[in-house]
């Protein structure tokens, strides 16, 4: 019973977010039956989906350290989700042009953002809310401030509807996108060069890793991210307006942060974040379920947010 | 040489120098904006951010962050208004009000600290969900807004006392409140503890005290932020101030404030504060077709944090 690997496991933030999860879907069946049926996880598991993609960039950038944190994935899902609204129109034909054009333009966005950080060492928080403010601004001349576009019929099935299994196409490319951030951040170099420029970036200067190309780069990648989430958001929602969002900042912060990743950076990964974002998700439909009032579910939420920083949240001590 | 060190450690120069260009600018193409009561109309509005970032300027210096300073705004403004209609609307019930707000902001600066320095929670998160639950609570206090005050209270705070404007007063107090600090050795801790935490630790100061000490300030200075929008709007919304959290930071760091914390003065986020608050002013004034005034805001902002930041940096 006193086995270290065992007791480490069990204070293992993914472990901690995986019991809540479950925690929480058990509270959810005994308040409303039907809470935790097959189709309503399959459906809380697909909005977790988006949630976890955004947070995929936002794991990267906070790994890279340096008070690393990307604001801007807001204004990049908007942006993401109104250009590819705009490239598909509701014509299949589209989603491939909407993809590039939707994931293209947040990724050189987010590379400006890295540049910002590395080579003018603006802090990212600054860097990345100033950017936001770009963005919007952007968003209000391209659409005129008037929402347009739609998702493809095929998107939308793919997003809404059960492909194999019952399970929407959705939750398979979050599978797919979780393999490959898993095996770049545990087995390639890059991965191992994120840790590195997140934990000490002088030894890892020294050592030669090209850390300002890496941290641009990240950036660039948190951009990506934010822009294929916002495809899934007008694939889920059929259309878009210009704040869409801005819903999903600060969750794709908590997701990562409640997944054990250490907002000081270099140590993390992204299975925990994945489990953070499936937490935060339930939560969410659970208070929304207990019909609670706007100000009761806000409380709510922020004490719950300070419950789990309580659990593994908090910093060193200075007196060793 | 001399003048790039003196820009090195006073890097709120340039800031003002910005400050006057932008007064110039505004000044051409808005001639009415040199008329007194143009310029007390235009200090109102920018009242509340100037307080808010003379607040966050302590939390930044200290090596924190304070995410909730738009929260805690709403919810002194709704607890001031409910307060006052609760009494009777008398003149002493506004300045029952007027106090409930305050210890209202000073609780909210006090939670925050006890969980970031007493509980070593991380300043990002923690402020933003003790946000969450201010703004909460602001909804939960008055659901819809409304309430009027008494017209005793908007009047004053459009009034002249002494034939200089409420709101230049208040203007006035803000900054020197700011430059009597820069004199206290809680100015020095402070900093101290941004610029070094081990080594404040070591040598002995209260890091708990202190760091709890800047969110109380913060906490305060967005009372008196919220106190004043109530003179301006003469009413209670749960949903104000949510933008002040993000251009309070823009406004300390335009005042030359490192974001990291151990550098700065407070001082210098009111002419940053200024500054963000005369940007879109000469933006309105420039006569931009409406939709790119929100891209130009966002431009100018970036940029201007940006050559702020490259100045500072060390």
């Amino acid at each position: 019973m006193n086995n270290p690997r065992i007791l480490a496991a069990l204070g293992d933030p993914l472990t901690i977010a995986i019991a809540a999860s479950v925690g929480l879907l058990i509270v959810g069946e005994i308040l409303s039956p039907g809470f935790a049926q097959g189709s309503q996880i399959v459906r809380l598991l697909t909005i977790a989906a988006i949630l976890g993609i955004v947070a995929a960039g936002q794991n990267l950038v906070i790994l890279g350290g340096r008070e690393g944190i990307d604001l801007s994935v807001g204004s990049m899902i908007s942006l993401g989700a109104v250009l590819a609204g705009n490239m598909m129109d509701g014509q299949n034909s589209g989603i491939l042009p909407a993809l590039l054009i939707a994931g293209g333009i947040p990724f050189l966005i987010g590379l400006v953002n890295g540049i910002g950080v590395t080579f003018v060492r603006i802090p990212p928080l600054v860097m990345t809310l100033g950017m936001t403010a770009v963005i919007q601004g952007g968003l209000v001349v391209y659409s005129q401030g008037v929402p347009s576009g739609a998702a493809a019929p095929l998107l939308s099935a793919f997003i809404n509807q059960p492909l194999i299994l019952g399970i929407p196409g959705i939750l398979f490319v979050w599978v797919a996108i979780a393999l490959a951030m898993v095996f770049v951040l545990r087995r390639t170099a890059f991965g191992f060069a994120v840790y590195a420029i997140g934990s000490n970036e002088r030894a890892a200067t020294l050592v030669g890793l090209p850390v300002p190309l890496i941290r641009v780069l990240i950036y660039g990648l948190s951009g990506l991210f934010a822009g294929l989430a916002g495809v899934c958001v007008i694939g889920y929602t059929g259309t878009s307006f210009i704040s869409v969002g801005d819903q999903y900042v600060l969750p794709s912060v908590i997701a990562v942060v409640i997944g054990g990743t250490s907002l000081a950076g270099g140590a993390g990964g992204y299975l925990g974040t994945m489990a953070g974002a499936v937490a935060l998700t339930i939560l969410q439909s659970v208070l929304i379920t207990l019909n609670l009032e706007v100000w009761a579910r806000q409380v709510i939420f922020g004490v719950t947010l300070l419950a789990l920083m309580l659990l593994y949240g908090r910093q060193k001590k200075l007196r060793v | 040489m001399t003048m790039f060190n003196l820009l090195r450690r006073q890097p709120w120069v340039i800031t003002v120098l910005v400050f006057l260009i932008l007064v110039t600018v505004n000044t051409v193409l808005q001639p009415s904006f040199v008329e007194p009561s143009v310029m007390q109309s235009n200090l109102a509005t920018f009242l509340p951010l100037i307080l808010v970032a003379i607040g966050q300027t302590y939390v930044i210096l200290a090596g924190d962050i304070d995410l909730s300073v738009g929260s805690i705004v709403a919810l002194v403004n709704v607890v001031t208004v409910t307060v006052i209609a609760a009494l009777g609307g008398t003149l002493g019930a506004v300045f029952g009000g007027m106090a409930a707000g305050f210890v209202t902001g000073i609780a909210c600066g006090l939670i925050n600290g006890f969980f970031i320095s007493g509980l070593r929670f991380q300043p990002i998160v923690t402020t933003f969900a003790t946000g969450i639950i201010f703004a909460g609570l602001a909804i939960w206090v008055l659901p819809q807004a409304g309430l009027p005050v008494p017209d005793a209270y908007w009047m004053t705070y459009t009034e002249s006392v002494l034939g200089i404007p409420v709101v230049a007063w208040v203007l006035i107090a803000g900054v020197v409140f700011t430059l009597v600090v820069s004199r206290l050795p809680f100015l020095t801790r402070l900093t101290a503890v941004g610029g070094n935490r081990t080594g404040a630790f070591q040598t002995g100061l209260s890091l708990g005290g202190l760091r709890i000490g800047a969110y109380v300030i913060s906490g305060a200075f967005a009372s008196f932020a919220a106190l004043c929008l109530t003179g301006e709007t003469a009413s209670g919304d749960p949903l104000l101030g949510a933008s002040l959290a993000l251009s309070s930071i823009s406004a300390v760091v335009l005042g030359g404030t490192a974001l990291a914390g151990g550098f700065g003065n407070a001082t210098g986020s009111v002419v940053g504060a200024l500054v963000l608050g005369m940007i879109g002013n000469v933006i309105f004034f420039a006569g931009l077709p409406f939709e790119y005034q929100t891209l130009v805001q966002g431009l100018i902002v970036l940029a201007a944090l940006a050559g702020g930041v490259f100045v500072t940096r060390r």
